[in-house]
């Protein structure tokens, strides 16, 4: 939304105050989350504020891999679990196995360099197919780590997995209490949110979309197309490892269940649901998503309620094959509609009437 | 000028811009091309022509690397090129355009441009947006003039017209600064006012970049070359400069039919 491009224009919104920058939506939207603590129970705040927050930093890592780059990944899941099982190796855990009790500042960071080192293997080994290829070779990584941590309990702990994952306390703050873990998500969220969109007209950002419409001419104008791709699966792999020691400092532990296939096509679901247009899609979708899983079996009973869920994930991708993003695009204010760019054809509406037209 | 074209084709390897020596590339039993061997130097400005179906496509896509020969030797300025990636060739100074445009269309013109230059220099990884200081984005800028689309640069390309995208094609062949560009019918479906309009991007190109040009339209292939080589079936099988070519007997044989006799 608030997309600079390489134009004139952008000296146009340099000009511009850091409200028409940020543009109204962002702020408005900042601000509900940011006093969103006021209002909710401790409940609203983490099993659904802060939970969302990290599954839609998963399903961004996907957004930015299948928006930007056109290649939709099933091992989303998988990685963020990778990131996971470091934390539960490295920092401590009651299962009796390893944890070193390492502090925080230290696993943290090997969490995300090993889980992005595993992204991009992954995507080494996807970027040799395309299209459906590409969600089926992801679909056995994830498959294949699911049931090798199952099975290998030297090194995963086999189907228990590892408890007793604990955030860590620092400041003086225990940061799996509902406030200090709602805020730590949504920093984490709008950090890799706004990395995603300003990365998103950055030279990689362009290379990326450029892949996606055309590899072949890509290579033609002297492009590494395979390691451009791979470097997206690093970046993305990034985000999902942040996201995946979230995750278990959420949930307090990690087995395979976390990293199953389930989980790996609520994550699709998630980015689907919102839309894969623009990052702010993948957390629409979770808030969706969760509140769903949620509450769903309040209304249908414990039997049904997968059915509904399905059925909203239905009637949505029937109405709006781009998500709710589609709807938005469909059902906003006038202006031009001809692709996500127009937030900022609006604002340029006059100097761009000839082209719309 | 041709005497002067000639004299170069037969000096050393040094000066030559591409050398192939028996290219052939099969598909399965089919032979698309065979015993290709041609030299062309630096600044040379060389139109292939043939009937639908001769190789000439194929001819380009064995230089650029979309795919490889199956045999024969390809020479890029005296460099064995005939197995380097593709992307590779682009970083040596070798562009093509394509017959059917292939394009970004999610970008805008100078994007597209932009990243054209950016692809044969450094920083293709950034993570930062250009800035309008940025040298690639300056060359962008003038190619994008170059090729007459100033009043589109910020217009997505999915929106162009017919012509225009096939003036962005060019644009992307002429960024960072190519030594050899091939040009697969640059004026395909071009309107008369747009072919002229071609006709002067191509001969307003730097004296030092050669070219070959794949086209069927005589009028704009004999204007924009220096040297003729003529294709059938896969093979080479005639050369000579645009007068002789228009003279000849069995070239008029194949363009206003009878081609057959030559398969």
């Amino acid at each position: 939304m608030t997309d600079l491009t390489l134009n004139p224009t952008r000296n146009r919104l340099q000009s511009q105050n850091w409200i028409e920058k940020a543009g109204i939506g962002h702020i408005l939207l900042a601000l509900f989350l940011l006093i969103y603590p006021a209002m909710a129970s401790d409940f609203f705040l983490t099993q659904i504020g802060g939970y969302s927050l990290v599954l839609g930093m998963i399903a961004l890592s996907l957004m930015l891999l299948a928006g930007y780059g056109g290649m939709v990944s099933l091992a989303q899941i998988t990685v963020a679990g990778a990131a996971g099982y470091v934390v539960a190796i490295f920092g401590e855990n009651n299962s009796g196995v390893y944890g070193f009790g390492w502090p925080w500042w230290i696993y943290g960071p090997l969490a995300i360099m090993i889980a992005s080192m595993m992204s991009a293997l992954i995507g080494w080994i996807a970027v040799r197919t395309e299209g459906i290829y590409t969600i089926m070779i992801t679909l056995a990584v994830a498959t294949a780590c699911f049931y090798f941590a199952q099975q290998n309990y030297a090194l995963f702990n086999g189907f228990p997995g590892y408890n007793g994952l604990r955030a860590p306390e620092f400041f003086g703050v225990y940061w799996r209490d509902p406030v200090p873990f709602y805020y730590l998500c949504l920093a984490n969220a709008v950090v890799a949110y706004v990395a995603v969109l300003y990365g998103a007209r950055s030279t990689f950002g362009l290379t990326l979309q450029a892949i996606r419409d055309n590899q072949r001419r890509m290579r033609a104008i002297g492009f590494n197309v395979t390691a451009h791709k791979v470097f997206a699966w690093w970046l993305a792999g990034l985000i999902a490892g942040a996201a995946g020691i979230l995750l278990v400092w959420f949930n307090g532990r990690i087995s395979p269940g976390t990293i199953a296939v389930g989980p790996s096509i609520n994550i699709l679901v998630i980015a689907i649901i919102g839309g894969l247009r623009h990052p702010i899609g993948p957390f629409l979708g979770a808030v969706i998503v969760v509140l769903m899983q949620t509450f769903a079996i309040d209304l249908v009973g414990a039997e049904r309620f997968n059915t509904l869920i399905g059925l909203v994930f239905l009637v949505i991708v029937f109405i709006s094959p781009d998500g709710i993003l589609g709807l938005w695009e469909r059902f906003k204010p006038q202006e031009g509609r001809d692709n996500w760019r127009s937030f900022k054809k609006a604002a340029n509406k006059s100097e761009n009437q000839g082209r719309n037209a | 000028m041709a005497t002067n074209v000639a004299a170069s084709r037969l000096q050393g390897t040094g000066t030559n811009a591409l050398e192939l020596d028996g290219v052939g590339r099969q598909f399965g039993a089919l032979a698309a091309l065979s015993g290709i061997s041609m030299r062309i130097a630096a600044g040379e400005r060389r139109a292939v022509l043939g009937s639908n179906g001769a190789g000439k496509t194929t001819l380009f896509n064995t230089i650029t690397g979309d795919f490889n020969p199956t045999s024969g030797t390809i020479r890029f300025f005296g460099e064995d090129i005939t197995t380097l990636a593709a992307h590779e060739r682009i970083r040596r100074g070798l562009r093509r355009t394509y017959q059917i445009s292939q394009l970004f269309t999610n970008l805008t013109v100078l994007e597209s441009v932009y990243l054209a230059c950016r692809g044969v220099s450094r920083r293709r990884y950034s993570l930062l947006r250009p800035r309008a200081s940025d040298g690639a984005m300056a060359q962008a800028e003038s190619i994008v003039h170059a090729v007459h689309l100033d009043g589109e640069k910020d217009a997505m390309v999915g929106t162009l017209s017919h012509g225009q995208q096939r003036q962005l094609e060019i644009a992307l062949a002429l960024a960072g600064a190519p030594r050899f560009i091939l040009f697969d019918e640059p004026a395909a479906g071009l309107s008369p006012t747009e072919r002229r309009d071609l006709i002067d991007i191509l001969n307003a190109l730097p004296k030092h970049i050669g070219y070959i040009i794949i086209e069927h339209d005589l009028d704009v292939a004999l204007r924009v070359s220096e040297y003729v080589s003529m294709m059938h079936n896969g093979r080479l099988f005639k050369e000579g400069t645009p007068e002789e070519i228009e003279n000849d007997p069995t070239v008029q044989e194949i363009y206003l039919g009878g081609g057959h006799r030559h398969g």
